[in-house]
Protein backbone atom coordinates (compact mmCIF):
# COMPACT_ATOMS: atom_id res chain seq x y z
CA UNK A 1 0.00 0.00 0.00
CA UNK A 2 1.30 3.81 -0.84
CA UNK A 3 1.71 5.65 2.58
CA UNK A 4 2.12 9.03 0.53
CA UNK A 5 -1.80 9.79 0.15
CA UNK A 6 -2.37 9.14 4.01
CA UNK A 7 1.41 11.60 4.52
CA UNK A 8 -0.29 14.51 2.10
CA UNK A 9 -3.79 14.08 4.24
CA UNK A 10 -1.94 14.34 7.42
CA UNK A 11 0.15 17.10 6.63
CA UNK A 12 -2.46 18.94 4.83
CA UNK A 13 -4.90 18.39 8.04
CA UNK A 14 -1.84 19.24 10.57
CA UNK A 15 -1.61 22.77 8.55
CA UNK A 16 -5.18 23.30 8.62
CA UNK A 17 -5.04 23.06 12.28
CA UNK A 18 -1.94 25.20 12.91
CA UNK A 19 -3.19 27.91 10.48
CA UNK A 20 -6.86 27.49 11.69
CA UNK A 21 -5.44 28.23 15.33
CA UNK A 22 -3.52 31.05 14.08
CA UNK A 23 -6.27 32.93 12.25
CA UNK A 24 -8.19 32.66 15.89
CA UNK A 25 -5.23 33.95 17.88
CA UNK A 26 -5.03 36.75 15.07
CA UNK A 27 -8.81 37.27 14.67
CA UNK A 28 -9.34 37.18 19.17
CA UNK A 29 -6.66 39.98 19.04
CA UNK A 30 -8.19 42.07 16.15
CA UNK A 31 -11.76 42.32 16.57
CA UNK A 32 -12.46 43.90 19.90
CA UNK A 33 -10.31 47.07 17.90
CA UNK A 34 -13.70 49.02 18.46
CA UNK A 35 -16.39 46.49 19.20
CA UNK A 36 -18.41 47.89 16.27
CA UNK A 37 -20.60 45.94 13.62
CA UNK A 38 -18.91 47.89 11.12
CA UNK A 39 -15.80 46.91 12.34
CA UNK A 40 -16.55 43.26 11.88
CA UNK A 41 -18.12 43.42 8.05
CA UNK A 42 -15.76 46.02 6.81
CA UNK A 43 -12.64 45.65 8.16
CA UNK A 44 -10.21 48.44 7.68
CA UNK A 45 -12.10 49.71 4.85
CA UNK A 46 -14.83 51.15 6.51
CA UNK A 47 -12.42 54.10 6.92
CA UNK A 48 -12.85 54.36 3.18
CA UNK A 49 -16.72 54.07 3.41
CA UNK A 50 -15.85 56.78 6.25
CA UNK A 51 -14.77 59.28 3.68
CA UNK A 52 -17.70 58.66 1.52
CA UNK A 53 -19.87 59.11 4.29
CA UNK A 54 -18.66 62.33 5.25
CA UNK A 55 -18.17 63.45 1.44
CA UNK A 56 -22.06 62.52 1.27
CA UNK A 57 -22.60 64.62 4.07
CA UNK A 58 -20.69 67.62 1.94
CA UNK A 59 -22.97 66.69 -1.34
CA UNK A 60 -26.20 67.38 0.77
CA UNK A 61 -25.23 70.71 2.30
CA UNK A 62 -24.81 71.59 -1.24
CA UNK A 63 -28.06 70.38 -2.16
CA UNK A 64 -26.71 67.13 -4.23
CA UNK A 65 -24.61 69.65 -6.73
CA UNK A 66 -21.49 68.31 -5.94
CA UNK A 67 -18.14 67.16 -8.19
CA UNK A 68 -17.69 63.47 -9.19
CA UNK A 69 -14.32 61.94 -8.65
CA UNK A 70 -13.88 62.67 -12.31
CA UNK A 71 -14.75 66.08 -11.98
CA UNK A 72 -12.55 66.59 -9.26
CA UNK A 73 -9.56 65.12 -10.95
CA UNK A 74 -9.37 67.85 -13.06
CA UNK A 75 -9.45 70.48 -10.73
CA UNK A 76 -6.36 71.26 -8.56
CA UNK A 77 -5.75 69.09 -5.19
CA UNK A 78 -8.67 69.92 -1.98
CA UNK A 79 -7.81 68.41 1.09
CA UNK A 80 -11.24 70.39 3.20
CA UNK A 81 -14.53 69.69 2.65
CA UNK A 82 -16.88 72.40 1.54
CA UNK A 83 -18.40 71.60 4.40
CA UNK A 84 -15.45 72.21 6.87
CA UNK A 85 -15.00 75.26 4.77
CA UNK A 86 -18.28 76.69 5.39
CA UNK A 87 -17.88 76.50 9.41
CA UNK A 88 -14.93 77.91 8.77
CA UNK A 89 -16.67 80.76 7.25
CA UNK A 90 -19.19 80.89 9.48
CA UNK A 91 -21.42 79.40 6.90
CA UNK A 92 -21.72 82.44 4.57
CA UNK A 93 -21.19 81.36 1.06
CA UNK A 94 -17.57 82.53 0.82
CA UNK A 95 -15.70 79.32 0.56
CA UNK A 96 -13.95 78.40 -2.55
CA UNK A 97 -15.60 76.67 -5.02
CA UNK A 98 -17.93 77.85 -8.38
CA UNK A 99 -20.84 80.04 -7.95
CA UNK A 100 -21.71 78.65 -11.17
CA UNK A 101 -20.81 74.96 -12.91
CA UNK A 102 -18.29 74.29 -15.38
CA UNK A 103 -19.57 74.84 -19.09
CA UNK A 104 -20.63 71.34 -20.55
CA UNK A 105 -18.35 69.83 -23.10
CA UNK A 106 -21.11 68.86 -25.41
CA UNK A 107 -24.37 69.14 -26.24
CA UNK A 108 -25.08 65.76 -24.12
CA UNK A 109 -23.41 66.95 -21.26
CA UNK A 110 -25.68 70.38 -21.77
CA UNK A 111 -28.49 68.21 -22.02
CA UNK A 112 -27.98 65.89 -19.12
CA UNK A 113 -27.42 68.87 -16.73
CA UNK A 114 -30.95 69.89 -17.02
CA UNK A 115 -31.15 65.40 -14.98
CA UNK A 116 -29.23 66.23 -12.27
CA UNK A 117 -28.44 69.27 -9.57
CA UNK A 118 -26.57 71.60 -11.67
CA UNK A 119 -26.56 74.90 -9.67
CA UNK A 120 -24.64 76.06 -6.34
CA UNK A 121 -27.40 75.96 -3.31
CA UNK A 122 -26.50 75.52 0.19
CA UNK A 123 -28.65 73.96 2.69
CA UNK A 124 -28.60 76.47 5.12
CA UNK A 125 -30.77 78.44 3.16
CA UNK A 126 -33.43 76.83 3.42
CA UNK A 127 -33.24 75.94 6.95
CA UNK A 128 -32.66 71.91 6.17
CA UNK A 129 -29.10 72.02 7.62
CA UNK A 130 -30.29 68.75 9.87
CA UNK A 131 -30.16 67.01 6.40
CA UNK A 132 -26.54 65.96 6.62
CA UNK A 133 -26.60 64.65 9.96
CA UNK A 134 -27.27 61.00 9.20
CA UNK A 135 -24.07 60.87 6.78
CA UNK A 136 -22.40 62.36 9.66
CA UNK A 137 -23.85 60.03 12.41
CA UNK A 138 -23.05 57.23 9.64
CA UNK A 139 -19.35 58.61 9.31
CA UNK A 140 -18.93 58.53 12.81
CA UNK A 141 -20.09 55.13 13.37
CA UNK A 142 -17.35 53.47 10.15
CA UNK A 143 -14.92 55.31 11.60
CA UNK A 144 -14.69 56.70 15.45
CA UNK A 145 -11.16 58.30 14.75
CA UNK A 146 -11.99 60.57 12.44
CA UNK A 147 -12.31 63.87 14.47
CA UNK A 148 -13.89 66.22 11.72
CA UNK A 149 -16.77 63.95 12.05
CA UNK A 150 -17.15 65.11 15.51
CA UNK A 151 -16.24 68.74 15.33
CA UNK A 152 -18.26 69.67 11.89
CA UNK A 153 -21.71 67.31 13.25
CA UNK A 154 -21.38 69.07 16.67
CA UNK A 155 -21.34 72.71 14.88
CA UNK A 156 -24.17 72.43 12.72
CA UNK A 157 -26.05 71.06 16.06
CA UNK A 158 -25.15 73.47 18.39
CA UNK A 159 -24.93 76.49 16.01
CA UNK A 160 -27.66 76.15 13.74
CA UNK A 161 -30.19 74.11 15.00
CA UNK A 162 -29.67 74.85 18.75
CA UNK A 163 -29.45 71.77 19.48
CA UNK A 164 -26.73 72.09 22.16
CA UNK A 165 -27.56 68.71 24.30
CA UNK A 166 -26.50 66.58 21.39
CA UNK A 167 -24.10 68.46 20.63
CA UNK A 168 -22.22 67.71 23.53
CA UNK A 169 -23.57 64.14 23.66
CA UNK A 170 -22.09 63.39 20.15
CA UNK A 171 -18.81 65.39 21.00
CA UNK A 172 -18.07 63.05 24.39
CA UNK A 173 -18.49 59.76 22.29
CA UNK A 174 -16.08 61.21 19.94
CA UNK A 175 -13.61 62.11 22.81
CA UNK A 176 -14.15 58.60 24.28
CA UNK A 177 -12.94 57.68 20.79
CA UNK A 178 -10.33 59.88 20.90
CA UNK A 179 -9.55 61.24 24.25
CA UNK A 180 -6.52 63.13 22.73
CA UNK A 181 -7.97 65.36 20.63
CA UNK A 182 -7.58 69.30 21.02
CA UNK A 183 -10.32 69.60 18.08
CA UNK A 184 -13.01 67.97 19.94
CA UNK A 185 -12.16 69.74 23.78
CA UNK A 186 -11.52 72.80 21.71
CA UNK A 187 -15.31 71.98 20.30
CA UNK A 188 -16.80 70.97 23.63
CA UNK A 189 -15.29 74.29 25.00
CA UNK A 190 -16.59 76.42 22.82
CA UNK A 191 -20.01 75.04 23.68
CA UNK A 192 -19.88 75.30 27.13
CA UNK A 193 -18.65 79.01 26.91
CA UNK A 194 -21.20 80.03 24.02
CA UNK A 195 -23.92 78.05 24.91
CA UNK A 196 -23.70 76.52 28.60
CA UNK A 197 -22.30 80.02 29.97
CA UNK A 198 -20.73 77.48 32.39
CA UNK A 199 -17.10 79.52 32.48
CA UNK A 200 -15.57 77.50 35.02
CA UNK A 201 -15.98 74.27 32.91
CA UNK A 202 -15.45 75.94 29.41
CA UNK A 203 -12.20 76.85 31.15
CA UNK A 204 -10.97 74.02 32.20
CA UNK A 205 -11.56 71.88 28.68
CA UNK A 206 -10.41 74.55 26.81
CA UNK A 207 -6.91 74.32 29.22
CA UNK A 208 -6.65 71.02 28.87
CA UNK A 209 -7.14 71.23 25.05
CA UNK A 210 -4.39 73.38 24.78
CA UNK A 211 -2.38 71.05 26.51
CA UNK A 212 -2.91 68.70 24.42
CA UNK A 213 -2.09 70.89 21.50
CA UNK A 214 1.28 71.44 22.98
CA UNK A 215 1.93 67.89 23.51
CA UNK A 216 1.47 66.75 19.95
CA UNK A 217 1.64 70.12 17.61
CA UNK A 218 4.61 71.98 19.83
CA UNK A 219 7.15 69.58 18.26
CA UNK A 220 5.68 69.57 14.85
CA UNK A 221 7.75 70.97 12.30
CA UNK A 222 4.50 72.37 10.65
CA UNK A 223 1.84 72.31 13.72
CA UNK A 224 -1.45 72.92 13.35
CA UNK A 225 -1.40 76.97 14.62
CA UNK A 226 -4.70 77.82 13.44
CA UNK A 227 -6.00 75.19 15.72
CA UNK A 228 -4.09 76.47 18.63
CA UNK A 229 -4.79 80.08 17.54
CA UNK A 230 -8.77 79.20 17.96
CA UNK A 231 -8.45 77.85 21.45
CA UNK A 232 -6.13 80.82 22.66
CA UNK A 233 -8.83 83.06 20.82
CA UNK A 234 -11.94 81.49 22.79
CA UNK A 235 -10.01 81.35 25.93
CA UNK A 236 -8.94 84.93 25.78
CA UNK A 237 -13.03 85.81 24.95
CA UNK A 238 -13.86 83.57 27.97
CA UNK A 239 -11.69 84.89 30.66
CA UNK A 240 -12.51 88.83 28.92
CA UNK A 241 -15.81 87.63 29.94
CA UNK A 242 -15.47 86.57 33.10
CA UNK A 243 -13.72 89.90 34.24
CA UNK A 244 -10.12 87.90 34.13
CA UNK A 245 -8.59 90.37 32.15
CA UNK A 246 -4.97 89.25 33.63
CA UNK A 247 -5.93 86.07 32.26
CA UNK A 248 -7.22 87.57 29.15
CA UNK A 249 -4.27 89.42 28.13
CA UNK A 250 -2.04 86.23 28.53
CA UNK A 251 -3.73 83.99 26.16
CA UNK A 252 -4.34 87.07 23.85
CA UNK A 253 -0.09 87.62 23.95
CA UNK A 254 0.42 84.06 23.31
CA UNK A 255 -2.46 84.52 20.21
CA UNK A 256 -0.44 87.16 19.21
CA UNK A 257 3.06 84.60 18.27
CA UNK A 258 0.64 82.38 16.01
CA UNK A 259 -1.76 84.41 14.55
CA UNK A 260 -2.15 85.38 10.55
CA UNK A 261 -3.05 89.27 11.85
CA UNK A 262 -1.19 90.22 15.17
CA UNK A 263 -2.09 93.86 14.44
CA UNK A 264 -5.64 92.72 15.51
CA UNK A 265 -4.50 90.65 18.26
CA UNK A 266 -2.37 93.54 19.27
CA UNK A 267 -5.42 96.01 19.19
CA UNK A 268 -7.28 93.94 21.39
CA UNK A 269 -4.38 94.00 23.41
CA UNK A 270 -4.33 97.61 23.84
CA UNK A 271 -7.82 97.79 24.63
CA UNK A 272 -7.78 95.42 27.42
CA UNK A 273 -4.66 97.59 28.82
CA UNK A 274 -6.60 100.73 28.37
CA UNK A 275 -9.53 98.98 30.94
CA UNK A 276 -7.05 98.42 33.08
CA UNK A 277 -6.13 101.72 32.90
CA UNK A 278 -2.49 100.39 32.34
CA UNK A 279 0.22 102.20 29.95
CA UNK A 280 0.67 100.46 26.75
CA UNK B 1 -52.55 46.39 -32.25
CA UNK B 2 -55.18 43.52 -30.71
CA UNK B 3 -52.89 40.99 -31.33
CA UNK B 4 -50.06 42.91 -29.60
CA UNK B 5 -52.41 43.94 -26.97
CA UNK B 6 -53.23 40.10 -25.98
CA UNK B 7 -49.49 39.14 -26.44
CA UNK B 8 -48.76 42.13 -23.73
CA UNK B 9 -51.92 41.26 -21.40
CA UNK B 10 -50.66 37.54 -21.21
CA UNK B 11 -47.04 38.54 -19.80
CA UNK B 12 -48.77 40.97 -17.41
CA UNK B 13 -50.84 38.69 -16.33
CA UNK B 14 -47.90 36.26 -15.66
CA UNK B 15 -46.00 39.14 -14.25
CA UNK B 16 -48.95 39.50 -11.47
CA UNK B 17 -48.97 35.93 -10.76
CA UNK B 18 -44.94 35.40 -9.95
CA UNK B 19 -43.64 36.39 -6.55
CA UNK B 20 -40.90 38.91 -7.73
CA UNK B 21 -42.73 42.08 -7.64
CA UNK B 22 -44.00 40.59 -4.12
CA UNK B 23 -40.49 39.89 -2.56
CA UNK B 24 -38.87 42.52 -3.51
CA UNK B 25 -41.77 45.33 -2.80
CA UNK B 26 -41.81 43.70 0.53
CA UNK B 27 -37.86 44.04 1.17
CA UNK B 28 -38.00 47.48 -0.01
CA UNK B 29 -40.75 48.15 2.96
CA UNK B 30 -38.58 46.78 5.36
CA UNK B 31 -35.43 48.34 4.76
CA UNK B 32 -36.79 51.61 3.89
CA UNK B 33 -38.34 51.00 7.62
CA UNK B 34 -35.59 50.03 9.23
CA UNK B 35 -33.41 53.10 7.54
CA UNK B 36 -36.13 55.32 8.71
CA UNK B 37 -36.70 53.95 12.70
CA UNK B 38 -32.92 54.70 13.43
CA UNK B 39 -32.78 57.63 15.88
CA UNK B 40 -30.68 60.84 14.47
CA UNK B 41 -29.74 63.38 17.31
CA UNK B 42 -33.97 62.89 17.98
CA UNK B 43 -34.35 65.02 15.24
CA UNK B 44 -37.45 62.74 13.40
CA UNK B 45 -38.09 65.56 10.51
CA UNK B 46 -34.84 64.51 8.82
CA UNK B 47 -36.09 62.97 5.19
CA UNK B 48 -33.98 63.23 2.75
CA UNK B 49 -31.32 60.18 3.59
CA UNK B 50 -34.59 58.11 3.93
CA UNK B 51 -36.08 59.44 0.28
CA UNK B 52 -32.52 58.86 -1.15
CA UNK B 53 -32.63 55.22 0.51
CA UNK B 54 -35.94 54.24 -0.71
CA UNK B 55 -35.33 55.34 -4.09
CA UNK B 56 -31.90 53.91 -4.72
CA UNK B 57 -34.39 50.21 -3.76
CA UNK B 58 -36.76 51.15 -6.21
CA UNK B 59 -34.40 51.33 -8.83
CA UNK B 60 -32.12 48.45 -8.05
CA UNK B 61 -35.95 46.49 -7.61
CA UNK B 62 -37.12 47.96 -11.21
CA UNK B 63 -33.84 47.51 -13.31
CA UNK B 64 -33.98 43.62 -11.29
CA UNK B 65 -37.51 42.81 -12.35
CA UNK B 66 -37.34 44.74 -15.63
CA UNK B 67 -34.17 42.21 -16.73
CA UNK B 68 -35.17 39.12 -15.25
CA UNK B 69 -38.47 39.35 -16.58
CA UNK B 70 -37.62 40.34 -19.98
CA UNK B 71 -34.71 37.97 -20.01
CA UNK B 72 -37.20 34.84 -19.64
CA UNK B 73 -40.02 35.69 -22.44
CA UNK B 74 -38.49 34.34 -25.26
CA UNK B 75 -36.14 31.47 -24.13
CA UNK B 76 -39.68 30.55 -21.83
CA UNK B 77 -41.34 30.56 -24.86
CA UNK B 78 -39.24 28.05 -26.30
CA UNK B 79 -38.28 26.13 -23.70
CA UNK B 80 -42.26 25.33 -22.95
CA UNK B 81 -42.64 25.02 -27.03
CA UNK B 82 -45.31 27.73 -26.79
CA UNK B 83 -44.17 29.83 -29.25
CA UNK B 84 -44.52 27.19 -32.38
CA UNK B 85 -48.39 27.41 -32.13
CA UNK B 86 -48.15 31.12 -31.20
CA UNK B 87 -46.54 31.84 -34.64
CA UNK B 88 -48.45 29.46 -36.37
CA UNK B 89 -51.10 31.66 -36.03
CA UNK B 90 -51.69 34.64 -38.04
CA UNK B 91 -49.17 36.60 -35.44
CA UNK B 92 -45.71 38.02 -36.76
CA UNK B 93 -42.27 37.57 -35.49
CA UNK B 94 -42.60 41.68 -34.80
CA UNK B 95 -46.24 41.39 -33.50
CA UNK B 96 -44.68 38.76 -31.12
CA UNK B 97 -41.54 40.80 -30.33
CA UNK B 98 -43.88 44.02 -29.55
CA UNK B 99 -46.24 41.95 -27.62
CA UNK B 100 -43.32 41.16 -25.18
CA UNK B 101 -41.62 44.56 -25.17
CA UNK B 102 -45.35 45.75 -24.41
CA UNK B 103 -46.00 43.30 -21.52
CA UNK B 104 -43.22 43.83 -19.70
CA UNK B 105 -43.06 47.53 -20.20
CA UNK B 106 -46.42 47.68 -18.86
CA UNK B 107 -46.13 45.22 -15.99
CA UNK B 108 -43.33 47.19 -14.67
CA UNK B 109 -44.84 50.53 -14.90
CA UNK B 110 -47.50 49.23 -12.71
CA UNK B 111 -44.85 47.96 -10.56
CA UNK B 112 -43.42 51.65 -10.62
CA UNK B 113 -46.85 53.02 -9.89
CA UNK B 114 -46.98 50.99 -6.85
CA UNK B 115 -43.56 51.95 -5.66
CA UNK B 116 -43.66 55.38 -6.00
CA UNK B 117 -46.78 55.51 -4.26
CA UNK B 118 -45.11 53.92 -1.40
CA UNK B 119 -42.43 56.33 -1.75
CA UNK B 120 -44.83 59.50 -1.50
CA UNK B 121 -46.07 57.75 1.42
CA UNK B 122 -42.81 57.82 3.01
CA UNK B 123 -41.85 61.25 2.06
CA UNK B 124 -45.11 62.89 3.29
CA UNK B 125 -44.81 60.80 6.48
CA UNK B 126 -41.98 63.51 7.16
CA UNK B 127 -41.98 66.09 4.79
CA UNK B 128 -44.59 69.09 5.22
CA UNK B 129 -45.20 68.96 1.28
CA UNK B 130 -45.96 66.42 -1.34
CA UNK B 131 -44.53 67.56 -4.69
CA UNK B 132 -46.86 64.99 -6.59
CA UNK B 133 -46.01 66.30 -10.00
CA UNK B 134 -42.11 66.03 -9.60
CA UNK B 135 -42.75 62.26 -8.19
CA UNK B 136 -44.76 61.87 -11.47
CA UNK B 137 -42.09 63.28 -13.56
CA UNK B 138 -39.42 61.12 -11.82
CA UNK B 139 -41.43 57.94 -12.15
CA UNK B 140 -42.07 58.75 -15.97
CA UNK B 141 -38.57 59.19 -16.49
CA UNK B 142 -37.64 56.25 -15.13
CA UNK B 143 -40.44 54.40 -16.89
CA UNK B 144 -38.81 55.80 -20.15
CA UNK B 145 -35.61 54.32 -19.02
CA UNK B 146 -36.73 51.00 -18.41
CA UNK B 147 -38.39 50.66 -21.58
CA UNK B 148 -34.54 50.85 -23.11
CA UNK B 149 -33.19 48.06 -20.90
CA UNK B 150 -36.25 46.09 -22.02
CA UNK B 151 -36.01 46.83 -25.42
CA UNK B 152 -31.80 46.15 -24.80
CA UNK B 153 -32.81 42.68 -22.77
CA UNK B 154 -35.34 41.42 -25.49
CA UNK B 155 -32.49 41.99 -28.43
CA UNK B 156 -29.60 40.30 -25.56
CA UNK B 157 -32.52 37.61 -24.99
CA UNK B 158 -32.80 36.53 -28.61
CA UNK B 159 -28.53 36.92 -29.22
CA UNK B 160 -27.48 35.19 -26.26
CA UNK B 161 -28.20 31.53 -25.15
CA UNK B 162 -29.04 31.11 -21.74
CA UNK B 163 -31.37 33.93 -19.89
CA UNK B 164 -28.71 33.91 -16.99
CA UNK B 165 -26.04 34.84 -19.08
CA UNK B 166 -28.65 37.57 -20.59
CA UNK B 167 -28.98 39.19 -17.61
CA UNK B 168 -26.07 39.26 -16.40
CA UNK B 169 -25.24 41.01 -19.41
CA UNK B 170 -27.51 43.47 -19.33
CA UNK B 171 -27.42 44.18 -15.51
CA UNK B 172 -23.27 44.77 -16.38
CA UNK B 173 -24.31 46.59 -19.19
CA UNK B 174 -27.16 49.29 -17.17
CA UNK B 175 -24.71 49.45 -13.66
CA UNK B 176 -22.27 50.35 -15.89
CA UNK B 177 -24.22 53.65 -17.91
CA UNK B 178 -25.84 54.35 -14.39
CA UNK B 179 -22.66 54.73 -13.53
CA UNK B 180 -19.91 56.02 -15.71
CA UNK B 181 -22.39 56.76 -18.54
CA UNK B 182 -22.27 60.79 -17.79
CA UNK B 183 -18.35 60.70 -16.79
CA UNK B 184 -17.37 58.79 -20.05
CA UNK B 185 -16.41 62.42 -21.83
CA UNK B 186 -14.30 63.33 -19.08
CA UNK B 187 -11.92 60.37 -19.19
CA UNK B 188 -11.89 60.20 -23.02
CA UNK B 189 -10.62 64.06 -22.76
CA UNK B 190 -7.76 62.79 -20.63
CA UNK B 191 -6.72 59.96 -23.37
CA UNK B 192 -4.56 60.24 -26.09
CA UNK B 193 -5.66 59.80 -29.91
CA UNK B 194 -6.66 57.40 -31.15
CA UNK B 195 -8.14 56.15 -27.67
CA UNK B 196 -9.87 59.72 -27.30
CA UNK B 197 -11.71 59.69 -30.31
CA UNK B 198 -13.09 56.06 -29.69
CA UNK B 199 -13.90 56.98 -26.62
CA UNK B 200 -15.85 59.95 -27.41
CA UNK B 201 -17.91 57.89 -29.80
CA UNK B 202 -18.46 55.25 -27.52
CA UNK B 203 -19.87 58.05 -25.14
CA UNK B 204 -22.03 59.38 -28.06
CA UNK B 205 -23.73 55.97 -28.97
CA UNK B 206 -24.75 54.49 -25.60
CA UNK B 207 -27.82 54.81 -24.35
CA UNK B 208 -27.40 57.46 -21.60
CA UNK B 209 -29.67 56.12 -19.30
CA UNK B 210 -28.52 57.83 -16.31
CA UNK B 211 -30.69 61.16 -18.47
CA UNK B 212 -33.53 59.24 -16.66
CA UNK B 213 -31.74 58.85 -13.23
CA UNK B 214 -33.31 62.52 -11.11
CA UNK B 215 -33.30 60.80 -7.97
CA UNK B 216 -30.94 63.70 -6.75
CA UNK B 217 -33.82 66.12 -7.93
CA UNK B 218 -36.26 64.54 -6.22
CA UNK B 219 -34.21 63.92 -2.67
CA UNK B 220 -32.95 67.21 -2.81
CA UNK B 221 -36.16 69.15 -3.78
CA UNK B 222 -35.25 71.18 -7.17
CA UNK B 223 -37.85 72.11 -9.33
CA UNK B 224 -39.86 70.37 -12.24
CA UNK B 225 -37.55 69.88 -15.66
CA UNK B 226 -38.87 72.15 -17.96
CA UNK B 227 -41.58 70.47 -20.61
CA UNK B 228 -39.12 71.14 -23.80
CA UNK B 229 -36.53 69.10 -22.14
CA UNK B 230 -39.09 66.42 -21.28
CA UNK B 231 -39.99 66.38 -24.60
CA UNK B 232 -36.30 65.76 -25.93
CA UNK B 233 -36.30 63.04 -23.11
CA UNK B 234 -38.89 61.52 -24.66
CA UNK B 235 -37.85 61.20 -28.06
CA UNK B 236 -34.48 60.49 -26.91
CA UNK B 237 -35.42 57.40 -25.41
CA UNK B 238 -37.99 56.40 -27.87
CA UNK B 239 -35.42 56.17 -30.14
CA UNK B 240 -33.20 53.86 -28.58
CA UNK B 241 -36.04 51.85 -27.57
CA UNK B 242 -37.50 51.60 -31.52
CA UNK B 243 -33.30 51.06 -32.54
CA UNK B 244 -33.43 48.11 -30.09
CA UNK B 245 -36.05 47.05 -30.89
CA UNK B 246 -35.93 46.61 -34.98
CA UNK B 247 -32.65 45.29 -34.06
CA UNK B 248 -34.38 42.20 -32.23
CA UNK B 249 -36.80 41.89 -35.25
CA UNK B 250 -33.92 41.90 -37.76
CA UNK B 251 -32.03 39.30 -35.67
CA UNK B 252 -35.23 37.51 -34.46
CA UNK B 253 -36.67 37.03 -38.20
CA UNK B 254 -33.83 35.00 -39.37
CA UNK B 255 -33.16 32.76 -36.42
CA UNK B 256 -34.36 29.31 -36.34
CA UNK B 257 -37.11 28.89 -33.53
CA UNK B 258 -36.02 25.36 -32.13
Amino acid sequence: MNPAPALLAALAFATALATGGRLLVWQAERVPDTGSVFDLLLGESRRAFAMHAFIKADAYFHSGFYPSVFDLAQVADRNKTHLEESIKSAGNEHHDHDAKPAPARDWLEAFGNHFHPSQHRHLERFGDEREILPWLRLAAELDPQRVETYTVAAFWLRDRLNKVNDAEQFLREGLRANPQSYEILYELGRLYAENDRDVPRARAVLELAIERWLKQEARKADPDKQGYGQILAQLADLEERAGNLDRALAHFARLKQVSPAPETVQKRIDELLARQGRPR
Amino acid sequence: MNTIWALAKIVVLEMIRRKDFYVLFILTVLLTGMAGSVNLFNDHSIVRYLKEICLLLIWVASLVIAITCTARQIPMEREQRTIFPLLAKPVTRAQFLLGKFLGCWVATGLALLVFYLFFGVVSASREQHWPVLNYLQAGFLHWLMLGIVIAATLLGSIVFAAPSSNGTICFVCVAGILLLGRHLNKVALGLAEPLQSLLYGIYFVIPHLELFDVRDLITHNWDLIPGGVMALAILYAATYTAFLLTAAWLVFRRRPLN
